[in-house]
């Protein structure tokens, strides 16, 4: 089921949380949204819910216009950062809940009830728990509970509001996976809010990147991180270092520091991600970038490292691979020199992008 | 480490003084009202507690209990789930508003309520034209009662509303359930203890009060007189074993609601420690 939000708005008293916006879901989508708080996503996700109303604006489901449509007649699954569980019922009880409120004629017989509540808790592998309390279960297996809970009814739309975002970073990851495996299974449209860039890239199908109440840019993950449409776009998905310097002759000096760019003379900013960053023993033709390493951290399948150097502000953030960190010898106050693959800028006033890949 | 103060002596003397004061000023007069209302024995003991009149003035403020605890238990409710679900301008004020009861004195209570509804009053003169007597009347009674006991339901489930948060109702109401059954099956398991603790505070007001139903009563022997009106009377006619013999079962009333009170929340606990 597709989902079309048309000129939505919302006010909160005097703020806005929401200036007009459009945006398509498509049939079967799973789509993130994403955002700093108070950039409006989870106001968004509560209005497709329809437990918040909006000033203005219509929400189709499909062809079936759910503007006015009551929350509980608009058949979606929502699922709650903090599970919302109910407390005083058993697990069982909790997924069956949904089942047992429907009006008397639509209502399967007390067996039929019991049967399916136990067949979605089979599905979340949680069908040993059934007879046990909310509190009685981690955080993960209760939100486990929870999205049993929400898809018990089989909604056209399930909305999740930061559904990991109180769990660990491990039971994280699982869940994440497990989501993605159990939306591609049961395919139904999912609409899901997260603060967290990578949990948006990695499991969406599009992602909207909001701020302000605005949404900045929807596109698909790889799009959103080669091509972002904007400077806050590209802060919000990775760390960024930052060059400022003036060019003058195809040369940006900032101290000590210079690099060779294809830029117009004048002041410009320029921004690069960590794995942008090369690390040598000397400098070369196209950049002079001396720095000194302040600080290592091995993470996974590379280290990061710290750089400071007077001409810098603010330290730079570099990640190297194992077999570069060892053939280098990193530690702390090694001095080494800098070399961009690439770099990105963005002119402060029609905020377009621009990048230069640079080939050594 | 010590915690500050806490040295042996220190300690011993504290306990000391408690243990002293609370005998002194609580448990002395309570044992002192058994010892009085059983002083010329159990028989007259027994007759005392025959006597039509002390008879009516049980039925009565038995009567008057049964009123007040439903017809409080809805408002409470009401109130509660208005100021912690809901917010509209004024909602402040609505909360400072509940306390009322509890900043007035119960004179004062029962004399405005006098002067509103009494026979030459606001109110009160439209209801003689038609015939209707409140004061010096049970409904008197009940509309005091009621005043003096409303917030203590709403005052225990407010707090306890506020924490629990709207997340649970929500999410039942996205899964098609009608606002009834949000209310018995999500709402009301979550709030019955606090609710059944209000109970009992309204319960222990409702069968005590004096101050505001004095006023409002006329204390008509055998009609109009409460339990604890009956205490002073008994006592102004020089019947001391009468009035504590009346006395004796509010103070028994008060027991037993202790009892019921702690019994909660010694639940309470338990059950906080086991999640």
């Amino acid at each position: 089921m597709s989902i079309q939000l048309r000129n939505v708005t919302k006010r909160f008293g005097r703020a806005t949380a929401l200036e007009p916006l459009d945006l398509t879901v498509a049939d079967g989508e799973l789509l993130g949204l994403l955002g700093p708080s108070g950039s409006g996503k989870t106001t968004l996700l509560r209005i497709i819910a329809g437990l918040e109303q909006a000033d203005s604006g219509s929400i189709h489901f499909g062809e079936r216009d759910v503007t006015h449509v009551h929350v509980r007649d608009r058949r979606i699954g929502f699922v709650f950062q903090h599970y919302a569980l109910f407390r005083h019922m058993s697990v069982l009880d909790n997924v069956a809940f949904g089942l047992t409120a429907l009006p008397r004629r639509e209502r399967p017989s007390r067996g039929e009830i019991q049967a399916r509540a136990r067949r979605l808790l089979e599905m979340v592998q949680l069908e040993a728990f059934a007879d046990r309390y909310p509190a009685q279960l981690s955080g993960g297996q209760q939100q486990r509970v929870s999205l049993a809970r929400a898809l018990a009814l089989r909604p056209d739309v399930l909305l999740l509001d930061e559904p990991f975002g109180a769990l660990d970073a491990k039971v994280r990851q699982d869940l994440r996976r497990w989501l993605r495996h159990l939306h591609d299974e049961l395919n139904f449209t999912s609409v899901f809010v997260t603060h967290d860039q990578e949990e948006a890239l990695e499991l969406s199908d599009r992602v909207v990147v909001m701020s302000n109440g605005r949404i900045e840019q929807v596109d698909t993950p790889e799009t959103l991180y080669r091509h972002p449409a904007n400077r806050f776009v590209f802060e919000f998905l990775g760390d960024v270092n930052r060059l400022e310097g003036d060019v003058r002759d195809g040369e940006l000096t900032c101290g000590s520091a210079r690099l060779a760019v294809d830029l117009p003379p004048g002041r410009h900013e320029l921004l690069l991600r960590p794995h942008e960053l090369h690390l040598s023993d000397a400098p070369s033709a196209t950049a002079h970038l001396p720095v000194q390493v302040t600080a290592v951290a091995p993470v996974g399948a590379e280290v990061r490292v710290e750089l400071a150097a007077d001409w810098l502000a603010e330290p730079w953030l570099a990640t190297v691979r194992h077999a570069d960190f060892e053939h280098l010898t990193i530690q702390r106050g090694r001095r080494l020199f800098v070399e961009p693959r690439r770099w990105h800028r963005f002119a402060a006033v029609d905020q377009q992008p621009a990048d230069q890949a640079v080939t050594a | 480490m010590r915690r500050i103060g806490d040295r042996t002596g220190v300690r011993r003397t504290l306990i000391a003084v408690a243990v002293l004061l609370a005998a002194l000023f609580l448990l002395l007069p309570l044992a002192a009202i058994f010892a009085q209302a059983f002083a010329e024995g159990v028989d007259t003991f027994a007759a005392n507690l025959s006597d039509p009149d002390t008879l009516a003035a049980i039925r009565l403020t038995l009567f008057i209990t049964v009123m007040t605890i439903p017809i409080n238990l809805v408002f409470g409710v009401f109130l509660a789930w208005l100021v912690t679900r809901f917010d509209f301008p004024g909602r402040r004020l609505l909360q400072t508003l509940i306390d009322i009861p509890f900043a007035v004195s119960p004179v004062v209570a029962g004399l405005v309520y006098l002067l509103l509804y009494g026979r030459n009053g606001w109110i009160g003169g439209w209801l003689d034209a038609h015939d209707i007597q409140l004061m010096f009347a049970w409904p008197g009674i009940l509309l005091v009662t009621l005043f003096v006991t409303c917030p203590f339901v709403a005052r225990e489930l407010i707090p306890l509303m506020q924490a629990q948060g709207a997340r649970e109702e929500e999410a039942a109401v996205t899964l098609g359930a009608s606002g009834w059954t949000i209310f018995r099956r999500v709402t009301l398991p979550n709030i019955r203890w606090a609710l059944l603790y209000g109970v009992i505070l309204t319960n222990a007001r409702a069968v005590g009060e004096f101050g505001a139903v004095s006023v409002v009563s006329g204390a008509i022997r055998g009609e109009t007189n409460t339990l604890p009106l009956h205490v002073e009377l008994l006592y102004q006619d020089y019947n001391t074993v009468g009035a504590f013999t009346a006395a004796s079962l509010l103070a028994l009333i008060a027991l037993l609601t202790l009892a019921a009170k702690a019994a909660l929340e010694w639940r309470a606990t338990r059950r906080e420690r086991l999640s």
